[in-house]
């Protein structure tokens, strides 16, 4: 495939095929940690989580030679993540952020514990899709490659924002993490639910893991996450819990964080470097933006020690 | 959902024990199917566990509880609610967040895995329609007044098919015009056969106008009853204090009067961020109270942050004896300014911290001659809380004891001695009463007008217009964020005040 030269076009089309790369593990962790705090709890430990799908992801779909039973082997370790946590947090007198802190620096450190063997050898990649064929521009095809997590996560969003309107166990995660006492009144456990709602938002972390291994970038290695498990943390807030809110979200920081390569592309030499640090710098502009000292935060499940 | 009427619910001998306390002692009660039954009783009385009892919250420790004449084991709530037992607590039990159709959905036992919206809601509208009065069915809950909560705790009792309800002080955040209206219709509804209520309250103006009988009881025992109408409000008063109330001798005494406080053209966001409170004109004179009535919700407590300098003001100026006003805590003192802000507890204390030291708020960090001070003067903090637990009268184990192992009357009144030692050339409260029993409520009121009498301009905000009534020299209404009526006592009718209350004057 020859290059084409396109320019400053090069630019845009850069940071929208960067969007749906990078945004995906963005969308996973951003749309399990909306699941948690929408029943009222949160968990900081998703980090930790995203590290140790990484891992265990990667190394499953080295031993087994399929990226799929990867996933679900990192799906499944973020689910004894979560577990771990909602059951940890049951107890009278411990602080979820606390043991969300202590989740995260035990999660990356059993990943490099165990993922020391594979940094070396080489996974298979997860499979992707590609929408650019009616295009001869190989830019333009190569940032239309959209991974089949990508679609997953965009259909989870619809599915997350449709359950919480119209299921039972959508209303029921709803009821414990705005009122503990209503859910009680109702006869609902909240804690079990909110150890439910903390198992599967860990295991939809552990998938944005294995997307980081076997996609994009790729590979195992420990400096594979650089935080993005916390700005998705951030990104839940900023998009006031709602699930379809997360997915734009998350597009807007995957787009962020395609800034730096796609300048560095078209040949800015200077201070690109800069331009690595715009997720974070974007983190904290949207956070200081859309906060106020006046209002009280709308759409806030009340029950989270976040907001209480 | 219909069909079934009103049952019957008689509570025979019942007692309960916690360990040596006795919390009710060999109390009957008989509710016959459609009536209207009111529970009287100071706090800790037993009446709430009493309820507890028949709705199976606790296993009586003896006693037999008959549901339409037939004898029940009440185990578990969920038996009282097969049974058709519902109970309507006194703070909501709504989620806020929820629409009022999502909170009724979902309360059902058998609320379906997938939500049909477009059926539900036309079975919602369909029960709705029976119902004689409506809720917005598509808000959430906590844009509903507090009205319409509590109408839809009632309705939501009916849809789940109860036809006992026992309603927890159902009026207790109502203006008098809501709660007529809400407690005229349930009267409706028993008088229809559609359902049995046993309604706790301790206002004997809605115990005579709604309820057939009453039972009253006192240190967990059944004191009296009867027919309403056969037993007098003195009767009733007497046998549930067990003397003669103290009838209030809070005399007002002549004052000189004069402007301290003024707030003029004042602009600042409410809490939702999306409305905004405009005040034009409040002047606060000395030796006045003026009360600031009002449905919680329409600014006042976005008032209180204003005075206390929690809330920023987009505009206008707030001055005190002519001086800008910022609300510093170094402004407070220069000028003499204190607080009483309401759930005092969460407002105006450490709850961790010892009385003694939530008493020394106002003082620990000057020295004798008011000059700031860096070391802490331990024996001057002693003997303030010593002179104040005194003379305030707060119950309290030690002056050691943590704050929040007190019981709500003596913080409010341990919160309140602190506010008031000293000169204070204004004062201002907000629902100093809420939750208080009668003999914590008197002393409250008592300090208050003491205060005014001496010289003190009060502003009085309170959601209970009674109090307003009784203690404001002038009174002034709020309604969506905007002071919309003032009278001066003497002319004040409590049917146009509450009528500016609903925002419609």
């Amino acid at each position: 495939m020859e290059t084409v030269d396109i320019g400053l076009w090069g630019v845009p089309l850069a940071i929208l095929g960067g969007a749906i790369r990078v945004s995906t593990p963005f969308i996973f962790v951003s749309l399990g940690e909306c699941l948690t705090e929408r029943s009222g709890r949160i968990n900081l430990g998703l980090e930790g989580t995203l590290v140790f799908g990484a891992m265990s992801g990667y190394a499953v779909a080295y031993e087994t030679n399929s990226a799929f039973f990867g996933v679900l082997a990192a799906a499944f370790a973020g689910l004894l993540f979560g577990l771990v946590h909602g059951w940890i947090c049951k107890f009278k007198g411990v602080n979820d952020i606390a043991i969300g802190i202590a989740m995260m620096l035990l999660g990356m450190g059993l990943a490099f514990f165990f993922g020391k063997p594979y940094v070396q050898p080489v996974a298979p990649d997860l499979p992707a899709i590609s929408f650019g064929w009616w295009s001869s521009i190989p830019q333009v095809q190569a940032a239309l490659q959209v991974n089949v997590l990508f679609l997953l996560g965009g259909l989870l969003a619809v599915f997350m924002t449709w359950m919480f309107r119209a299921t039972r166990v959508g209303l029921i995660v709803r009821v414990v993490g705005d009122s503990t006492d209503a859910a009680r009144a109702m006869g609902l456990d909240p804690d079990l639910v909110r150890l439910l709602a903390t198992g599967v938002g860990g295991a939809l972390a552990g998938i944005g893991g294995a997307y980081l291994s076997l996609y994009y970038p790729g590979s195992w290695n420990e400096g594979i996450s650089s935080g993005q498990g916390l700005m998705a943390i951030a990104l839940v807030i900023f998009a006031r819990w709602s699930p379809a809110n997360c997915f734009w979200a998350a597009l807007l920081f995957g787009g962020a964080g395609a800034l730096g390569p796609a300048l560095q592309s078209v040949g800015v030499t200077q201070g690109y470097y800069l331009f690595f640090a715009a997720p974070y710098v974007l983190t904290l502009a949207l956070l200081i933006l859309t906060s106020s000292t006046e209002r009280s935060m709308q759409g806030a499940p009340l029950e989270l020690s976040l907001t209480k | 959902m219909s069909g079934a009427g009103a049952i019957s619910v008689e509570a025979l001998h019942m007692t309960m024990r916690f360990g040596d306390f006795t919390a009710l002692d060999d109390v009957s009660i008989d509710i016959p199917a459609g009536s209207f039954h009111a529970l009287l009783g100071e706090n800790g009385a037993g009446k709430s566990t009493l309820v507890k009892c028949i709705m199976g919250f606790y296993r009586a420790t003896s006693g037999e509880l008959m549901v339409n004449s037939s004898q029940v084991k009440m185990t578990d709530p969920r038996v009282a609610q097969q049974l058709g037992l519902g109970m309507v607590y006194q703070h909501f039990t709504l989620v806020p967040s929820l629409t009022a159709a999502e909170n009724l959905v979902i309360s059902r036992a058998d609320a379906p895995a997938v939500i049909n919206w477009r059926a539900e809601h036309r079975r919602l509208t369909e029960f709705m329609a029976q119902m004689p009065f409506k809720v917005p069915l598509d808000q959430p809950v906590s844009r509903l007044a507090a009205g319409e909560k509590q109408k839809l705790e009632i309705l939501k009792q009916l849809y789940l098919g109860n036809r006992f309800l026992i309603l927890d002080e159902p009026t207790s955040v109502l203006t008098p015009a809501e709660a007529d209206e809400v407690l005229g219709h349930v009267r409706g509804l028993t008088e229809a056969g559609q359902i049995t209520v046993l309604m706790i309250s301790h206002k004997f103006r809605e115990v005579t106008a709604f309820a057939d009988a009453v039972t009253i009881l006192r240190r967990g025992r059944r004191v009296g009853g009867g027919k309403v109408g056969e037993i007098s409000v003195e009767e009733m008063s007497e046998t549930m204090m067990g003397k003669a109330p103290e009838t209030s001798e809070r005399r007002r005494a002549a004052t000189r009067q004069h402007p301290v406080l003024a707030l003029k053209a004042l602009r600042a966001k409410d809490r939702s961020g999306l409305k905004s409170i405009e005040i034009e004109n409040i002047t606060l004179k000395s030796g006045e109270i003026l009360g600031v009535a009002g449905i919680s919700g329409n600014g006042q407590m976005e008032l209180m942050e204003i005075l206390t300098g929690q809330r920023h003001v987009s505009a206008g100026e707030i001055t005190v004896k002519g001086d800008a006003f910022r609300a510093t805590r170094a402004e407070a003192r220069r000028h003499k300014i204190r607080y009483l802000p309401e759930e005092p507890l969460h407002n105006a204390c450490a709850p961790r911290m010892s009385v003694a030291e939530n008493l020394a708020f106002r003082i620990f960090d000057a020295d004798k001659g008011g000059r700031p001070s860096f070391w802490q003067d331990r024996r001057a903090m002693a003997k303030n809380a010593s002179d104040l637990i005194e003379t305030f009268k707060v119950k309290t184990s030690s002056p050691a004891a943590r704050i929040a192992s007190l019981s709500g009357g003596n913080v409010q009144r341990a919160v309140l001695g602190r506010e008031l030692t000293g000169d204070v050339d204004v004062l201002i409260v907000s629902n100093p009463c809420f939750g208080l029993d009668f003999a914590a409520v008197n002393s409250v009121r008592d300090r208050i007008m003491a205060a005014r009498n001496k010289g003190t301009a009060v502003l009085l905000i309170s959601e209970d217009l009674d109090e307003i009534m009784e203690l404001a020299d002038r009174i002034i209404v709020m309604s969506e964020g905007r002071v919309s009526f003032e009278t001066p006592i003497a002319a004040a009718n409590i049917v146009e005040i509450g009528q500016h209350m609903a925002g419609h004057g």
